[in-house]
């Protein structure tokens, strides 16, 4: 009964804060004038006149990706150089030493790709002057580049007849100013309300009740973890993640670190459905995607509450926080990895084998249940085309999508979008499972070590950053594989996206009528949940029935990893 | 012989079978192959299997599942290869019958005034050559000089000779047609070897088929699946030896077993029978009797949303007729009636023709015998616009009988100091405002009346209208009729929208305007007038019988020169865009039950339990009998769907006029479903009765 509740509680707060933020949203991008105009406008007149930016100047597609990858670059470069020199830098009371090349080339990749998957415990590894200026930063920044491609892919998709897509660095400017910002103080202050810590001063050494020496690693937490769950960036200041009492100590702090987690991705669609005209087709993608969140949830809670035929109990608590229970554990495990967060309040290592399934193949249909921010929609979006032009041709028309012909050069954009990162998962994980390096790697053995690199190369190419945990990838091999899964997983549907966003742009609008393929019916919605399902279930359908389908099926015959 | 006549054929008959499958074969060269990457993936794979199989065979082994699965592979190439070939036949087939008026002909050329006699084929553009009845056209040309009549059937397949003539819409003749009778000079329009009927030949034949842009878009859908499919294969081995290398058994998976796999998941279904579908769009088109220049015409036809059509032909049978008359005060309709006939004995234009016939039928009035010498007939001239007779009576007077539009008529009757009665114009106007064009009949100084002359709309048409509002298409009726006339025949057909005084310069400012919308315009054109209109439309259909302008212009002829055929040509565009979706849904949605059945067997030897069985057997949900079979079944399921959906890849998805929504809902039903479920069942078949066989 309490787990309807909070299910009820969960998903309802969604429903009814997309519209709303949505809605303030499209105002920001669109450049209307919004409440938070007069409050935060000197600072973006600010940036771009510090910049040197003309906010008046459109840009093609070429433009506004060399310029968003010229951007990453620089991001990229300041966290790589900043963790390599970190002993010698200020802010660093904990002494932390610096990182090896291949974990600060991983570290520095995966907060500019918005996937914060970390190779190293936060407390041992960072100074707090790597995660202030090189992770919060990126936290902030690598979240607004994907809202500056969704932003692009968007003014494609309604202009017409055009080159531009408007500004790279208006988009980026505004996604930080008036979103993540605003959002992020607020939910900071929120933080430190419950107890988060939020201080430069250095560990402390307490005994504990047993007589132990323990030291209490602290730190600017608050704020990291904001942006952190706000941001999809999930990338925590302490190793256990949200599981740690110092980065989410209450159930409302709880309750409110997952509702962060997906609010954004959520209300974009609504934003999008505003942009495009048409609030109906936002609320179908907004429904696709609570639709496949729903279908998870539900597989991962039954699995969970199942009798564990090897335990011999039902609800097994091993790995999760005593504080919040197996509802909300699942409800996080599902969030997060469906919206490309990466943040953890237990460890999915001890999940059983169908919902750590579940989380699993969340991220492999490419993270576009809601998804990352921008990248969550903009992914869903490769997968709309790909619907449009499979359904489109049977009402008898070429295909077109919001009135633009869909012609073979974006399907073969969507294409590579929605299979280049299952590429990469396919094939580092047969290079990982063949080769010394991969396997000296993994503590288990069997069915539930192929589940944990399999999830490892899923989360990393779908810049997602959780982890299956119970491998130690800390090491070159694994440290420089993961770091090209997260660039393909980032790179290979960015660009795409925006060449789709470009050539759509350059489109003829063909006006709506009773022949037009319709995208904002119940019809669509089914056709595209099941062109979803099957192109990611096809591609995965052999791995995972021998990772964790054998795993659940062994577990049913007294086996165990 | 007509092309129509090969429309009832049947779908495969001996004659297109034996060529179809020599050319199986024929296309297994890969140079050829490769043109289909799908199919020739699969014969990659084949080829690796035989090699397997005859490597095996040199050791001294036979293993009957390898040989069995080798098997199954090639059918499945050879049946793609069929498909493709038994389309190509049916085009060839018809091909034939124009080859046939393609025999070689000696031209006469005139040079300053001299014939000479040379081979057709040395004819060059902007040569004069004479034809006299009985000779054969040599060369695509217009009449410069005479008229003649000519028998074209051997492109239209219609026997009823038609006129050619110099000047106007009606100049244009093809090569290897016959002149029946008169003499005249054609100018040669065409170079040796690209006559119109030469393309149309090499068209049909698809010798020259170029890929048609939505079939390359959907050739890479194909290919990017086939890739993830290729890597999720191909990743398989390292998966499986990191169990082997764990539980130390053997691995079940060899290097057939993979190939089979992977045949299995790659769309082979659509990807072999794509070319077929699109060859047989064409063949449709021309059992129409359409040619249509090039494939991606046919494609663009489906996408039309605006058509344009001529009201005369097209939504109105032909020509106004007369409908009523309508006589003056104190006048009867006897006598107006008689009146009218008598003023249009002369009058051969079809109007005229209908006055006569109408007052037959009302008051049994006949063509009276006259007097040639008391009768003058007055023919309409664009001066006095009116026409009628003067007839001498015995008594000396005479019958001044005029009939005309009403202003020449007032003009008539007051010069012979009559008058105009207010309720002639009242009616007048009143009729004009229906649309309707009214002719006023005078006397001397009477006025008689009026004859009600209408527009006819063809019977159904309305039907037909909306039906293609239905599917989302609107027309536009052009018409040269004054706005008035124009939008009371508009209401009465049930078109969306009319141009009324419409010149060739305003169509084709309407057709770029509708482009500058956004939408696709079809329209269908036969007079030099039109060409520039043809060519800017989306889709032009020429009519056969206009001016080889006309013909160049558009991108499809219409052997008949039947305006409503636009109609048809939309249709089997989208029927071919139907039938690739629905096929191509197909294949995707097979690949389910193909996992189901492969999965389990490849994994047979993992974690086996006590009983022998691998723990994955439970995905094992069709309960086929053993792994071997498992597989084999899968392939064979696979290699059959091919030639089971020829015929449908032929003829095409049924189409109904509908919205997009219902279609698309029917077709998912059917297709999508359907293509979850059948191979299911398929497998489960082929796997008992390869049991029953004791096959593996």
């Amino acid at each position: 009964m309490s787990t309807f509740i909070q299910l009820t509680l969960f998903l309802g707060s969604i429903v009814l804060f997309t519209p709303v933020l949505g809605k303030y949203m499209k105002k920001v991008f669109s450049g209307e004038k919004h409440p938070l105009t007069p409050v935060f406008g000197w600072l973006e007149k600010g940036i771009y006149r510090f910049c040197g930016i003309d906010s008046q100047e459109e840009m093609n597609w070429k433009r506004y990706l060399v310029s968003l990858l010229w951007f990453n670059l620089f991001g990229f470069v300041i966290v790589f150089a900043l963790q390599l020199t970190q002993a010698w830098l200020p802010l660093n009371p904990a002494k932390v030493g610096n990182a090896s090349w291949h974990l600060a080339l991983n570290t520095a990749i995966s907060f500019t790709t918005n996937t914060n998957w970390q190779s190293y415990s936060g407390e041992s590894t960072m100074s707090y002057l790597t995660q202030m200026v090189g992770l919060g930063v990126q936290n902030f920044l690598s979240a607004a580049t994907g809202f500056a491609v969704l932003i692009a892919l968007m003014k494609g998709l309604t202009r017409s007849v055009t080159q531009s897509l408007g500004n790279f660095w208006v988009d980026l400017t505004r996604a930080v100013v008036y979103v993540l910002l605003p959002m992020a103080i607020v939910f900071a202050l929120f933080l430190v309300s419950q107890g988060v810590v939020q201080t430069f001063s250095r560990y402390t050494d307490v005994t504990t009740l047993e007589g132990v020496k323990q030291v209490i690693p602290l730190g600017p937490a608050a704020s990291q973890i904001a942006i952190k769950q706000i941001g999809t960036n999930g990338g925590g200041f302490f190793g256990a993640n949200s599981a740690h009492p110092f980065e989410n100590p209450t159930p409302l702090s709880n309750f409110l670190e997952m509702l962060a987690l997906v609010l954004i991705p959520a209300s974009l669609t609504y934003t999008y459905g505003l942009f495009i005209g048409s609030k109906k087709q936002g609320w179908i993608l907004f429904g696709a995607m609570l639709i496949l969140l729903c279908v998870g949830l539900g597989v991962s809670l039954y699995a969970e509450y199942a009798y564990n035929p090897a335990l011999h109990i039902a609800g097994s608590m091993e790995g999760k926080e005593v504080r919040f229970g197996v509802t909300n554990s699942v409800i996080w495990s599902t969030t997060t990895s469906v919206t490309s967060n990466g943040s953890v309040n237990a460890m999915m290592d001890s999940l059983s084998p169908i919902a750590g399934m579940v989380a699993m193949f969340n991220i492999m249909l490419g993270e576009v249940i809601f998804g990352g921010i921008g990248s969550g929609l903009y992914g869903m979006i490769a997968f709309v085309i790909l619907t449009v032009f499979i359904a489109g041709l049977m009402v008898g028309r070429t295909p077109e999508y919001l009135g633009k012909k869909i012609e073979s050069f974006e399907v073969r954009m969507a294409l590579i979008a929605v299979l280049a990162p299952a590429v990469c998962i396919l094939i580092f994980t047969a290079l990982a499972v063949s080769t010394q390096n991969g396997l000296s790697a993994l503590t288990n053995k069997g069915p539930h070590g192929l589940s944990e690199i399999m999830y490892a190369f899923a989360s990393a190419s779908g810049n997602n950053g959780s982890a299956f945990a119970g491998l130690s990838t800390n090491t070159p091999f694994y440290n420089v594989l993961l770091s090209l899964c997260m660039l393909v997983g980032r790179y290979a549907v960015i660009i795409p996206m925006l060449a789709i966003a470009g050539s759509m742009a350059g489109k003829k609008i063909t006006p709506v009528s009773a022949g037009t393929f319709h995208t904002d019916n119940g019809m669509f919605l089914i056709l595209l949940l099941a062109v979803i399902l099957i192109v990611g279930g096809l591609t995965f359908f052999p791995a995972l029935s021998l990772g964790p389908i054998l795993e659940q099926m062994l577990m049913h015959t007294g086996i165990t990893f | 012989m007509s092309i129509r006549d090969k429309k009832q054929s049947q779908l495969f008959t001996i004659k297109l079978l034996v060529p179809a499958l020599k050319g199986s074969f024929v296309k297994l060269n890969p140079a050829k192959l490769i043109k289909n990457p799908i199919i020739f993936i699969v014969a990659l794979g084949a080829a690796l299997t035989s090699g397997i199989v005859i490597k095996t065979l040199l050791a001294g082994q036979f293993s009957s599942f390898d040989f069995q699965i080798t098997l199954w592979l090639w059918f499945t190439v050879l049946f793609a290869n069929f498909s493709e070939a038994i389309a190509e036949g049916r085009g060839k087939a018809q091909a034939e019958t124009l080859k046939k008026s393609r025999t070689q002909t000696k031209a006469r050329r005139l040079i300053n005034g001299n014939e000479q006699t040379v081979w057709a084929t040395e004819l060059t553009r902007g040569d004069l050559v004479v034809c006299e009845a009985g000779d054969v056209i040599p060369a695509d040309g217009d009449v410069v000089e005479g008229i003649s009549s000519v028998d074209e059937s051997a492109i239209t397949g219609e026997s009823a000779p038609v006129i050619r003539e110099s000047g106007g819409d009606r100049c244009a003749v093809t090569g290897g047609t016959k002149v029946l009778s008169d003499r005249i000079v054609i100018k040669v329009t065409s170079e040796p070897g690209d006559t119109f009927l030469d393309r149309m030949i090499a068209l049909v034949e698809g010798a020259k088929r170029k890929k048609t842009p939505n079939e390359i878009a959907l050739n890479n859908l194909l290919l990017g699946l086939t890739v993830i499919f290729l890597i999720a294969v191909a990743t398989l081995p390292p998966l499986f030896n990191y169990y082997t290398s764990i539980t130390g058994t053997a691995s079940s998976l060899s290097m057939t077993v993979l190939v089979a796999l992977l045949v299995c998941l790659i769309p082979t279904t659509i990807g072999g029978l794509l070319s077929a579908i699109g060859i047989s769009g064409m063949d449709r088109l021309l059992q129409k009797n359409v040619i249509a220049m090039s494939g991606k015409a046919i494609e663009a036809a489906g996408d039309v949303d605006v058509l344009m059509l001529d009201k005369t032909g097209t939504i109105t049978l032909g020509n106004r007729m007369a409908t009523d008359f309508i006589p003056a005060d104190s006048v009867s309709k006897e006598e107006l009636a008689d009146a009218a006939q008598l003023s249009s004995l002369s009058d051969e234009t079809p109007e005229g023709r209908s006055i006569v016939i109408l007052a037959k039928e009302r008051f049994q009035l006949r063509a009276r015998k006259i007097h040639e010498n008391d009768i003058t007939f007055v023919p309409f001239t664009a001066q006095s616009r009116m026409s009628g007779v003067d007839i001498k009576l015995p008594d000396g007077r005479t019958r001044s009988i005029r009939k005309g539009a009403s202003e020449a008529i007032r003009k008539f009757v007051q010069i012979n100091n009559g008058f105009f009665p207010q309720n002639v114009i009242e009616k007048v106007q009143e009729l004009a405002s229906q649309g309707a064009t009214p002719l006023v009949v005078a006397e001397n100084n009477r006025v008689l009346g009026v004859i009600l002359l209408k527009d006819i709309v063809k019977g159904g048409i309305r039907q037909r209208f909306s039906q293609l509002r239905s599917m989302g298409i609107k027309t536009v009726m052009i018409t040269g009729d004054n706005p008035l006339t124009a939008a009371a025949i508009a209401a009465e057909a049930g078109v969306d929208d009319f141009m009324a005084e419409a010149k060739p310069e305003d169509k084709l400012a309407r057709i770029r305007h509708e482009q500058a919308l956004g939408h696709l315009v079809g329209m269908i054109g036969d007079g030099t007038n039109d060409a520039p209109a043809l060519a800017q439309a989306d889709i032009g259909i020429a009519m056969n019988s206009g001016t080889q302008a006309a013909r160049e212009a558009g991108n499809m002829v219409d052997l008949d020169s039947n305006p409503t055929k636009l109609i048809e040509v939309v249709e089997t565009g989208k029927q071919l865009l139907m039938t690739r979706g629905a096929l191509t849904t197909f294949s995707i949605a097979n690949d389910v039950s193909k996992y189901f059945a492969i999965i389990p067997a490849i994994a047979s030897g993992l974690y086996v339990d006590a009983n022998g069985r691998g723990v994955l057997s439970v995905l094992n949900i069709m309960h086929l009998a053993t792994p071997q079979s498992a597989i084999l079944s899968a392939v064979i399921f696979n290699a059959l769907v091919i030639i089971m959906l020829i015929p449908l890849a032929l003829k095409g998805v049924r189409y109904r006029p509908l919205s997009s929504n219902k279609i698309l809902a029917k077709n998912l039903l059917v297709y999508g479903l359907g293509g979850l479920i059948v191979p299911f069942i398929g497998i489960k078949l082929i796997d008992m009765l390869l049991q029953v066989l004791h096959l593996v």
